[in-house]
């Protein structure tokens, strides 16, 4: 079968499975739609949060980063697993014990005041639009490639897919979709890789094929790969250009941030114990694990791959390149959607890919008769050309469309829910119209969904940004802002309102300013970014992704201060928190 | 249960805590980032070691760590009388 006709059918097939499931697991009350009811087991919730959490960014953009950064792209795979650390040493468990529905809703009641409320859901909603904005790229980029239907289209797909679920199951609706979209996506995400792993090292485990050696060669990938790339001016592949500051604060502010996100923390509101609650965070890690361990593999032998082809010969020889008009299918496809760029600069026929922003290697390329890099490759389309590039079977390639639309929808469905959460539990019951029945609450609770799909829709068209960089800023918020709150919230008894709501509001000015100043955000009207994003400018050279580590120090130390200067919380607090320290129920 | 008891069981658990704390500095902040390059010269197979912690190792050892607490502490609250059910 045609590739086209296969994509329809597997990706319409998966659209249909995920609608099936969310009518049979639709919300009756509002605790089924916020939490699930409490009852998903440990091993489902670690899927669905493991689905929750892999985005478009982590499916589609994360390897193609790392194909391009090399070491350095290892501050994503760390940073967002680490996090997962935090979560269920600091947080997961008693959060589960506090028992209630949301993240501001804990901050609320540990702080005592619907101030404190109200700057998390803000901090809440501003986090979650950024992440949902990156995710409804990711949906575009999918349909328009595969499906060859517009993005607008393609947005509009998505979001009736999400809003049928999301609206009408709640937090039960999108849990079990999520474990189905596990399945489709970790499925998507292994096969292509294993298929490329054989055909490459004949070993059929990428996280082993990885570190082993080209098939019919005694030279390793690594080394192979490291070696090709300096010839053509680029980095090594296995050392890193950031600096060291810069890699540990990125990585840092992704751990952080991971376990501040507020659609990862509600995951685990969901499960009925605090045992399960950790447990649960395990099993949520494994299965995130076998895609971020499957990820760098698939990079590297993506990035040696795409050399291979464009570069078939001798590196400086008239005819090392590959020639224009020889050019494989999967090149061809790519222009016609603007992310793959040929532009035969020493018009020679022949496609030079090479590092021309490298001073050092100007001189080589010269002599070779190169007049400059030729190739524009989108990092994004590594994922999805990799399986094409690779020569693999049509069906794998659906395959990888139906996963990487099942990990943007996973994740946008979950950011929609704690959206659509804060607004009708957060703001409306909790504080403007405490009167309202739960009946209400619930009609209150979709219509907030709807319209966070539809804000959302909107965020996708002018997304600021390539998909994981989006991502890496609503982590820096978040590190920033809720994960030191809800923390010392947990840790510390003598923190009190006044410390928490300084140190919060602190915290996300500061990161959110810095973001804004250096990459523009959302005042990219008013002329944002104002500063040059170069390291010499930066504060102590920690660049815009790592920033919200600094936040979250002045978080910390700003809560700490003030609470210190001011009234203890008063006793019946400090009951709440002895409370959640402990497992059984008084 | 007594505060002496409910406060021996939070010690116990700020250790467990630290001690897996411990252990994921190591081998992500150290292995993976500060010491990368001294361990880059020790190759396993294909890989530099420093690299393998870095794209690698650090993610077992994160899961290792998560089950190895949640483990620990579901022991822990049973000797303390803290277990739920």
């Amino acid at each position: 079968m045609e590739l086209k006709s296969l994509t329809y059918l597997l990706v319409g097939a998966s659209f249909a499975l995920y609608i099936g499931i969310a009518i049979w697991a639709r919300a009756h009350n509002t605790r089924d739609f916020y939490i699930a009811g409490k009852s998903v087991s440990p091993i489902a919730n670690g899927m669905a949060t493991a689905a929750d959490w892999m985005s478009a960014a982590s499916f589609i953009s994360m390897a193609g980063l790392i194909a391009f950064l090399g070491y350095d792209g290892s501050v994503y795979l760390m940073g967002w697993t680490g996090g997962y650390v935090l979560l269920a040493l600091f947080l997961a468990p008693y959060l589960r014990k506090f028992g209630k529905f949301t993240v501001p809703e804990f901050i609320a009641e540990r702080y005592y005041s619907g101030a404190a409320r109200i700057v998390a859901v803000i901090c809440l909603i501003v986090i979650s639009f950024t992440y949902v904005a990156g995710q409804m790229r990711g949906v575009g980029i999918v349909f328009s490639r595969f499906l060859e239907v517009d993005v607008t289209v393609g947005l509009m797909i998505g979001m009736g897919v999400v809003f049928t679920y999301a609206v009408l199951g709640g937090m039960k609706g999108i849990t079990y979709t999520q474990v189905a979209q596990y399945c489709v996506l970790i499925f998507a995400y292994t096969v292509p890789a294993i298929f490329i792993a054989i055909q490459l090292t004949g070993n059929a485990i990428p996280q082993l094929a990885f570190g082993s050696e080209i098939a019919g060669t005694d030279v390793s990938l690594l080394d192979k790969l490291d070696d090709i790339v300096t010839s053509l001016g680029f980095n090594q592949y296995t050392s890193g250009t950031k600096s060291r500051i810069d890699v540990f604060c990125i990585t840092l502010a992704l751990m952080a941030g991971t376990a501040g996100l507020p659609h990862v923390i509600v995951r685990f509101f969901t499960v009925p114990t605090v045992r399960d609650a950790r447990t649960s965070a395990g099993y949520a890690l494994l299965f995130i694990a076998i895609l971020y361990t499957t990820a760098p593999a698939v990079g590297a032998m993506a990035r040696y791959n795409l050399i291979e082809t464009l570069q078939p010969g001798v590196v400086g020889s008239v005819d090392g390149n590959l020639s224009y008009s020889e050019r494989p299918s999967w090149f061809d496809t790519w222009e016609k959607t603007g992310l793959v760029t040929f532009n035969d600069k020493n018009n020679d026929g022949r496609i030079q890919y090479y590092n021309d922003k490298n001073p050092a290697f100007a001189a080589t390329a010269t002599s070779y008769g190169w007049a400059g890099n030729e190739l524009s490759v989108d990092r994004d389309i590594m994922v999805l050309a990799n399986p094409e590039i690779a020569g693999l079977p049509n069906w794998v390639i659906a395959l990888v469309a139906a996963g990487g639309v099942a990990a943007a929808l996973s994740t946008a469905a979950g950011l929609l829910l704690v959206i659509s959460a804060a607004i009708s539990h957060d703001l409306i019951k909790g504080i403007f119209a405490q009167g309202i029945s739960e009946r209400q609450e619930l009609l209150a609770g979709r219509i907030a969904a709807a319209v966070a799909i539809l804000v959302a829709g909107y965020l996708g068209f002018d997304p600021p940004g390539w998909v994981a960089q989006v991502v890496a800023f609503a982590f820096g918020l978040a590190a920033a802002s809720l994960f030191p709150a809800i923390l010392l919230g947990i840790f510390v008894k003598r923190i009190n309102k006044q410390g928490a709501i300084a140190g919060m509001v602190t915290g996300l000015l500061f990161t959110y300013g810095y973001i804004e100043y250096f990459k523009g955000l959302f005042l990219k009207w008013a002329g944002s970014p104002w500063g040059g994003n170069v390291a010499e400018q930066w504060l102590f050279g920690i660049s815009p992704e790592g920033i919200g580590v600094i936040g979250m120090l002045l978080n910390i130390v700003v809560a700490f201060a003030v609470s210190y200067s001011t009234a203890p919380p008063p006793s019946h607090i400090q009951e709440i928190v002895e409370h959640i320290r402990i497992p059984r129920s008084a | 249960m007594t505060p002496e008891n409910r406060a021996a069981y939070w010690r116990a658990n700020l250790r467990l805590v630290a001690a897996c704390m411990a252990a994921w500095f190591l081998c992500s902040y150290g292995f993976g980032i500060l010491l990368v390059d001294q361990l880059n010269n020790i190759r396993i197979g294909g890989f530099q070691l420093g690299f393998w912690f870095a794209q690698q190792g650090s993610i077992y050892v994160f899961v290792f760590l998560i089950f190895f607490y949640a483990w620990r502490m579901n022991k822990m609250d049973r000797k303390y009388d803290v277990h739920e059910d």
